[in-house]
């Protein structure tokens, strides 16, 4: 899929030890492997099967996805804030395909 | 010996459930902004996940379509070398648009509606293609477009020139068709709020539309919508805009009077 956008929404400023929300959305058709074509054969599953969260490189949060994943997935969780720094938001779509943003956070 | 206390906790569950019952029916009653008279926003049928869904601009994925719609609002096409933005600079001089579609226009002697507004626009003062029905950037354009209205009441004209139209789209909705042999009206305004299997029937506005639907996996129109019902109840659908289509849409915005513009709204 061509132009694939993923966005995140997290606070550009933090307090040290602030439990701050981040919230992720990426447009995804995520075809399950289930449905069948006008051809009637199956269209071939292609999903994103993992979603990772690093911050300055430290894995902070990822989960494994499946077919039961809703399209255009939204995602999110909570991290309690202790530093300044970049996340790195990586979704990994079946065949290898990868969507990265990045986003940074200011911590007082 | 330990009955009597079983008894009295299990009483005093019952008393508390009906307490609550009670209440979450009262606060049910108040819809705010999505309730006019007894006229109430497809809004207030959904579940409270999908009312969250809606709220929350960032986690509503008809947004995504919203931002498809704001990237081609500035994008040149076609021979007169212009963007939407050429004549109509800012999208919030869109705001207050949405709620008067559809619209009658005197040298087409019909009705049109946004996405054939749109169209038209492209073909007569852009001089580029006309964007397909139900493609992505027709329905980004759309719901970006009605998108700035946002909360602004629906308010289309029956009078006049519409009058005809109006008529035509009221006795669409009160003909049964199809091999169900129902109306629009038996399930959206006999059985509003009742059970259609796993749903809950709302009164069938069109304030939220294009809508996402969770169903669709995708925004779509308010033509695809009528043709989804009209295919459920087995009759032949008509085309996306369509004149009966055209005219069933002034009517059922109508319907809908005074309801704020919610699109893109997210429904099941």
């Amino acid at each position: 899929m061509a132009n694939i956008k993923p966005r995140v929404r997290i606070p550009r400023k933090a307090k040290a030890g602030e439990v701050v929300e981040i919230k992720s959305l990426i447009e995804h058709k995520m075809e399950t492997g289930q449905r069948k074509g006008k051809d009637g054969n199956k269209i071939p599953r292609k999903i994103i099967n993992r979603f990772e969260c690093k911050f300055e490189g430290d894995l902070v949060f990822a989960s494994d996805w499946h077919p039961a994943i809703s399209a255009n997935p939204y995602l999110a969780f909570h991290m309690r804030a202790e530093k300044t720094g970049e996340f790195e938001f990586k979704w990994i779509e079946d065949g290898g395909a990868e969507y990265v943003k990045k986003a940074k956070m200011t911590v007082s | 010996m330990g009955k009597t206390p079983s008894k009295l906790i299990l009483a005093g569950c019952l008393a508390l459930t009906a307490c609550f019952a009670g209440k979450a029916f009262a606060a049910d009653k108040k819809w705010g902004q999505y309730q006019v008279e007894d006229r109430r926003s497809g809004y207030t049928f959904a579940a409270p996940e999908t009312r969250a869904m809606q709220d929350d601009n960032f986690q509503n994925p008809g947004m995504l379509w919203a931002e498809i719609g704001e990237e081609l609002w500035e994008k040149t096409e076609g021979e007169a070398g212009k963007a939407c933005a050429s004549c109509h600079n800012g999208p919030e001089t869109m705001k207050g648009v949405a709620v008067s579609y559809p619209k009658y226009v005197a040298e087409k002697k019909n009705l049109e509606n946004l996405e054939q507004r749109i169209n038209r626009c492209r073909t007569d003062n852009m001089k580029a293609k006309p964007w397909k029905y139900e493609s992505k950037e027709l329905l980004g354009m759309t719901v970006f477009v009605r998108n700035q209205s946002l909360g602004m009441p629906m308010n289309v004209k029956v009078d006049g020139e519409y009058a005809p139209f109006f008529e035509k789209g009221k006795a669409f909705y009160e003909q049964r068709r199809g091999q169900l042999d129902l109306a629009c009206k038996h399930c959206h305004e006999d059985f509003e709020g009742g059970q259609l299997r796993a749903n809950i029937l709302s009164q069938g506005q069109g304030n939220g539309f294009p809508v996402y639907r969770l169903k669709w996996s995708g925004v779509g129109s308010l033509h695809r919508r009528f043709r989804g019902c009209n295919k459920q109840v087995r009759s032949k659908p008509y085309g996306y805009g369509s004149d009966e289509y055209l005219a069933l849409e002034l009517y059922v915005m109508w319907r809908g009077r005074g309801l704020p513009v919610e699109t893109p709204a997210v429904r099941n």
